[in-house]
């Protein structure tokens, strides 16, 4: 984690990947990435099984937390999607915005990892979006979806030229979904070990260094309350934004 | 309690709502989000770059890719990037319009 020599800063030595739970995930290739998603898929099954096993009137602190997701991610799925078919998609948003919840939170403790960091992982679930949002689509109107991507009112002359834009729109939501995700917890988990490697090598400097290095301490306990905001921001924006292209989908224009 | 009493009960309503509004018990009427995507500069700065270079790497991509299968190294390419740049000022038009736009 910390400085390797005195003087260099090992800022994305964080996010190697090596092979979990002994020889035998060392065999199929089993990192400690998937194994903090298989965390964090526990952890939210978890959650909603003891936080609903009392079914009290009155929920505890627990049954609070699982009932305000649930209703949380019901209330966006049908205000943004809209329509009586939101509550169908309701399992997936739901599925997708506590596992990457999940992940981003569980990344900000000591040793662990944040699986959300890697660009692939998030490509994935953004692909799957993309995938679940154009078999939608095709389903919903059949061939008509293809006017999608003809805008209403233009020239014919300039149909070709709007079609092609308008594609190249919708695939970029592939790469903006995926790259705001990876980004804001790969940025925030690199100034983490910037600022704390600073402590280390202020702090191994003597006398002189203690100041600064109390003050990176303090920049870091900042950060790490910025990252809590952050995981849940971005958890947050990939759900509703997997809503709003689900919307489009589902009422086309 | 009617509101057209006037007189104490209404300003007495009037300091409750006060307080209840300034102790957060009430929200505040929140302002139109845009997506709900927050609306600080640093949100709406990273938005604006990751829509605009998402778009661009997309167009590349497709330009260099039928570059590769029709043989025509530059030309392609070359057409694809202004195309990007132009689907990235629509994703941008898109995100920052109000939602009277035609698409929702």
């Amino acid at each position: 984690m910390a400085a390797e020599g005195s003087n260099s800063i090992d800022a994305l030595g964080q996010f190697q990947l090596h092979s979990a739970l002994g020889a035998v995930g060392g065999s199929v290739n089993f990192t400690q990435s998937n194994l903090m998603m298989v965390v964090a898929g526990l952890g939210v099954m978890a959650l909603l099984w003891m936080g609903m096993k009392p079914r009290a009137m009155v929920p505890g602190r627990l049954q609070a937390a699982a009932e305000m997701g649930y209703e949380t991610i019901m209330g966006m799925c049908t205000e943004t999607i809209g329509g009586p078919q939101s509550r169908k998609f309701f399992p997936f948003v739901f599925t997708l915005f506590f596992f990457i919840l999940f992940g981003n939170l569980l990344g900000v403790f000591p040793l662990f990892f944040t699986f959300t960091s890697h660009v692939m992982v998030t490509l994935a679930l953004s692909l799957t979006v993309f995938v679940l949002v154009t078999i939608v689509g095709i389903k919903e109107h059949g061939l008509h979806w293809f006017t999608y991507f003809v805008p209403q009112g233009i020239p014919k002359a300039l149909a070709p030229l709007m079609v092609t834009i308008e594609l190249i729109s919708y695939l970029s939501r592939i790469i903006s979904l995926s790259v705001r995700l990876f980004a804001n917890m790969m940025a925030g988990h690199v100034m983490l070990e910037v600022f704390g490697s600073f402590i280390v090598m202020l702090g191994g400097l003597g006398l002189l260094g203690y100041f600064p290095a109390a003050l990176s301490l303090g920049v870091n306990t900042m950060l790490i309350g910025f990252e809590l905001l952050v995981a849940t921001l971005q958890a947050y924006v990939f759900a509703i934004l997997t809503c709003i292209y689900l919307h489009d989908a589902v009422h086309l224009h | 309690m009617s509101q057209d009493t006037g007189g104490p009960d209404s300003s007495f309503e009037d300091r409750l709502k006060a307080a209840r509004s300034k102790q957060g018990l009430d929200a505040p009427p929140k302002p139109p989000e845009q997506d709900g995507l927050g609306g600080s500069a640093w949100g709406i700065g990273a938005r604006v770059g990751v829509e605009l270079v998402s778009a661009l790497v997309v167009a590349v991509a497709i330009g260099y890719g039928l570059d590769r299968i029709f043989h025509t190294t530059p030309i392609l390419t070359a057409v694809f990037v202004p195309l990007g740049g132009a689907a990235g000022v629509l994703n941008l038009w898109r995100v920052f319009t109000p939602k009277q736009s035609d698409r929702g």
